[in-house]
């Protein structure tokens, strides 16, 4: 039986796992303060990564060493940042589950969810999904793994700025105080600030919510429409997060917080965000698969709409963005007519959850 | 697990009982309340930030809650010196507020007497005092008394008071796992957890540990039970600690649970009835007090900061189930659940078991006609829920070895971490609820009242659950074709989710559907004045009492099979 001693190694490492542009980002922040692991599971990008510390081209801090052996990184780091996209979330995590112990803390900063189902089902062939069957990442990790000590990472953070060095801020959100207390004491610099939040649900919900109204943003930026048409969506959009995000276990509180309304806004507004590009080349008349095709990164929000259209055909909720944005993405509606219907949806009074 | 049941005979695991951990302790007992004393006053001076204004708050509030219960709530049990002793507590807090030029150091230690004076009385009135001959006595009366009243009753004839056909374990089934339960007892400590529907619960649990032949455990039990002269009796011989419910303030739950993780590190097997009281709807207990279950947690980060690392400090959590046909103080049980649900904000507690005369007419009827009950024994767990293997050591979902120490590490050493206890004792008291679901046995009884009260439910959907109760009896008649039919579809139902491991079901289920049905309608709530449940000369179902219908087919709330109706 593997088990930490008090012997310890004088520095304490911190492990990323994952090096897309989010995770590349969160490494060398780490890596101001700590000796950072970081592990890919390519061995060319490992070695680039420890030869010319640059991870697929961006550039990594000299102290950031890289491997490819889960074990290796998990016996190194007490601490885990876990920076993988939400389709190979399921996979990472069972692949690290054998070299996890309880006294590992796992803080993750994807922005997904992911499905829980029995064998052989998929999202097609059940159409229906109740909330049981939907897992939040940190969901995921209390499942497949003995780690209870879990946090989240959101808020608005685009990779480009982050890596500028721009002021920017952050939540970390975990029902475990020390979860917060440690990821605040890692992240936080001059530039960065770190707020902390118990309801780690509803943090999550926030993150992976606004993907939705991102793609309906870019939509409507693509339509060439003004900024007018930009605050009604940013506000209905925020009304429809709060409704969704109770429906599936998360508080308002969450919601109109930095991860919630502070990205929100950011995401609507940056034609950096993956989930606005999806929208906005719709708008141009282009069709999902094409776009899909020719992008480097997942565009989160396209998996959360099919997910929460199943999950609303078993709760008794209406969600008419998501609703009309699924139509527009995979039954070939037509976007114009789209805002049409959206317009004409009788949303009779402003705020109904204060 | 045993489709048939076996009647085992289980040696005692000590045999010595000067070995026993409730006797080590009966005999340091002075010691103890000592030590316990002085770590409760500590704990609420940290509480307290050694802040003498905070302290003089508490205190205060202290004082006050015990006056007004004192007046407002008497009991027999409550000792003579009561008022005498607030009325000292009172006059010494005058003093010191009245005081001047009491310095802060000077002041603090005159409110640090008090408190001392307080914890020190409440440690002493909680601790329990177990005496072995007692004990010895109780259990022989248990069994012997028992036996001799169930043969009595069952077999035929003269001689029939001396037969030894039938023993108490006929009555009682115990099954699950046994061994392991008897087996970790040696090696570690454990924490045993059962729901808990009826006063008999008690009796039974201690009756239950002694058979196993398991020293036995100390246990919370209510201080109202001491009002009773033939309980106090019993509780004091199964090493009862006293939990008084009264009692709120925060000076008495610090003590109480200083107590309880006291008694766990030195070892002594513990009871607790997570749900806090007796079942008041009759559903499985769904939301647990988790004060004295986190006090299992704080042990056991406790014994790892003590450097006992192996299985010798390790606390095992054994969650218990006892099913019954027939639950004596359903009747007040349901009312007391309703009028609390209905907004109906006083209500009085009535008693079934409030005499001693009334429990022995009970014990009679329960031994000498039917009515069969089951306690199921879990699986053992770790104080974070995870299963454990034969050597004790905590496994995680795929059966890798982990080390329970690791959940209290951060940077490699074990911290107390208050927040993240609290944490963690929600998560246990989580799992101690699926755990009762699957250890959770069905009842032919069960079954008739779930079935019956779904169907009267669903052929009268606009009516809401008070409504439904306030039905008049006489007109509710369900044909017995129909119901056979529901019967056979929650039966199904409940095959398919055992087949899951998600529930158990007792051996009279596997009979054929109509004798299953007669079996149940026999059985549930069968010593009520009026019955749940009954069968008609047209041999159509009827009932006699909703409410008491709605209490036992609660029994199968919390598995979804109301979606069938």
């Amino acid at each position: 039986m593997a088990s930490r001693n008090s012997s310890k190694t004088k520095e304490k490492w911190i492990g990323v796992i994952g090096v897309g542009s989010f995770g590349t980002a969160i490494a060398n922040m780490l890596a101001e303060k700590n000796p950072v692991m970081v592990y890919a599971r390519k061995e060319e990008v490992v070695q680039e990564i420890n030869e010319n510390h640059t991870a697929q081209g961006k550039p990594l801090n000299p102290n950031i060493r890289g491997t490819f052996d889960p074990k290796e990184i998990c016996e190194t780091c007490d601490i885990l940042f876990m920076m993988v996209s939400s389709s190979g979330f399921q996979e990472v995590t069972k692949t690290f589950a054998p070299y996890l112990l309880p006294y590992h803390l796992i803080i993750h900063g994807t922005k997904g969810l992911c499905l829980n189902l029995g064998e052989g089902e998929t999202l097609e062939s059940v159409q229906k999904i109740r909330r049981s069957q939907i897992l939040t990442m940190s969901e995921v990790i209390l499942q497949e793994t003995v780690v209870v000590r879990v946090g989240c990472l959101a808020g608005p953070n685009l990779s480009k700025e982050l890596v500028k060095g721009q002021p920017a801020a952050t939540v970390i959100a975990s029902k475990y105080n020390e979860v917060i207390l440690e990821g605040q004491s890692l992240l936080r610099s001059e530039k960065f600030q770190v707020y902390g939040n118990s309801d780690i649900i509803g943090v999550e919900l926030s993150g992976v919510l606004k993907n939705i109204i991102a793609i309906a943003s870019g939509a409507l930026a693509g339509l060439g429409l003004g900024e007018n048409a930009k605050g009604l969506l940013i506000s209905r959009g925020m009304v429809e997060m709060v409704h969704l995000s109770n429906a599936l276990g998360g508080s308002v509180k969450s919601v109109i917080g930095l991860a919630g309304i502070g990205d929100l806004v950011t995401t609507c507004n940056s034609v950096d965000s993956r989930n606005f590009t999806v929208g906005y080349r719709l708008a141009k008349g282009e069709k999902l698969p094409e776009i899909m095709a020719d992008m480097e990164e997942v565009a989160e929000g396209i998996n959360t709409i099919r997910i929460i259209k199943a999950f609303l055909e078993t709760a008794d909720l209406r969600a008419p963005i998501t609703e009309y944005l699924y139509r527009v993405l995979f039954e070939d509606f037509d976007i114009k007519e789209a805002l049409q219907f959206l317009m004409k949806y009788p949303f009779n009074v402003d705020i109904d959850f204060v | 697990m045993g489709e048939k049941y076996i009647k085992h005979k289980y040696e005692p695991i000590i045999p010595s009982k000067n070995e026993w951990p409730v006797v080590k302790l009966a005999r340091e007992r002075k010691e103890f309340v000592k030590k316990v004393s002085e770590l409760a006053e500590a704990r609420i001076l940290n509480l307290a930030e050694n802040n003498p204004e905070i302290l003089k708050e508490e205190l205060e509030t202290t004082l006050y809650r015990e006056k007004l219960r004192i007046k407002q709530n008497p009991w027999v049990v409550d000792p003579d010196d009561e008022g005498s002793f607030w009325g000292e507590v009172k006059a010494s807090l005058l003093q010191i507020n009245t005081a001047s030029g009491l310095s802060k150091t000077k002041k603090i230690q005159g409110y640090k007497a008090v408190l001392n004076r307080i914890t020190s009385r409440y440690a002493e009135e909680i601790a329990s005092n177990f005496k072995h001959t007692h004990y010895k006595f109780t259990r022989s009366v248990v069994t012997f008394g028992f036996s001799r009243l169930l043969n009595a009753a069952r077999v035929k004839g003269f001689r029939s008071i001396f037969s030894n056909q039938y023993t108490l374990q006929d009555k009682i089934q115990i099954i699950g796992e046994t061994d392991q339960l008897r087996d970790l007892a040696t090696k570690g400590t454990v924490v045993m957890v059962p729901t808990h529907f009826s006063n008999l619960d008690s009796i039974l649990i201690g009756w239950t540990i002694s058979v196993l032949g398991l020293p036995p455990f100390i246990y919370g039990a209510g201080l109202n039970l001491f009002n009773i002269s033939i309980f106090a009796y019993f509780m004091d011989s199964l090493g009862a600690y006293k939990v008084d419910r009264r009692k709120k303030n925060l000076l008495y739950l610090e003590t109480l649970k200083t107590y309880s993780k006291e008694a766990i590190q030195f070892g002594c097997h513990s009871l607790f009835f997570p749900g806090g009281t007796r079942s008041r709807s009759g559903m499985i207990e769904s939301k647990l007090k988790l004060g004295l279950l986190s006090t299992a947690i704080e042990a056991q980060r406790a014994n790892y900061q003590n450097g006992l690392n192996d299985i010798s400090g390790k606390i095992f959590i054994v969650p218990v189930t006892i099913n019954y046909h027939f639950v004596l103080e359903a009747p007040s049980l349901i009312r007391d659940h309703l009028s609390i649900t209905g907004q109906e904000r006083y209500y009085k507690e009535n008693d079934e078991f409030s005499n001693s005369y009334k429990i022995s007419k009970f014990l009679l009827k329960f031994f000498t006609k039917g009515s069969d009950i089951s306690v199921s024994i879990g699986r053992a767990m770790d104080v974070l829920g995870n299963y454990v293997d034969e050597n004790g050591d905590s496994m995680d979902k795929k059966g890798r070895s982990i080390n329970t120490r690791d959940y209290f590490i951060s940077e490699g050493v074990v911290t107390v971490d208050q927040q993240r206890e609290e944490e963690y004792t929600n998560m246990l008291g989580r799992r101690i609820v699926e755990e009762f679901h699957k250890i959770n046995r069905v009842f032919s009884s069960h079954l008739v009242a779930f079935t019956a009260f779904e169907m009267i439910k669903a052929s009268n959907r606009k009516l809401d659950l008070f409504d439904l109760i306030r039905l008049p009896e006489e007109d509710i008649v369900l044909s017995y074709e129909e119901f056979k039919k529901n019967c056979q579809m929650v039966m199904d139902r409940v095959y398919e989710l055992k087949a899951k491991g998600q529930i158990n079901v007792a051996p009279h289920l596997q009979n054929d559907l109509d004798e299953i049905i007669r079996h149940g309608l026999d059985n549930v709530g069968m010593y009520h004045a009026k019955r749940p449940l009954i069968q008609n000369e047209k041999g159509d179902i009827v009932t006699e009492d909703m409410s008491l219908l709605y209490f036992y087919h609660n029994r199968l709330t919390g598995y979804g099979l109301e979606k069938l109706f």
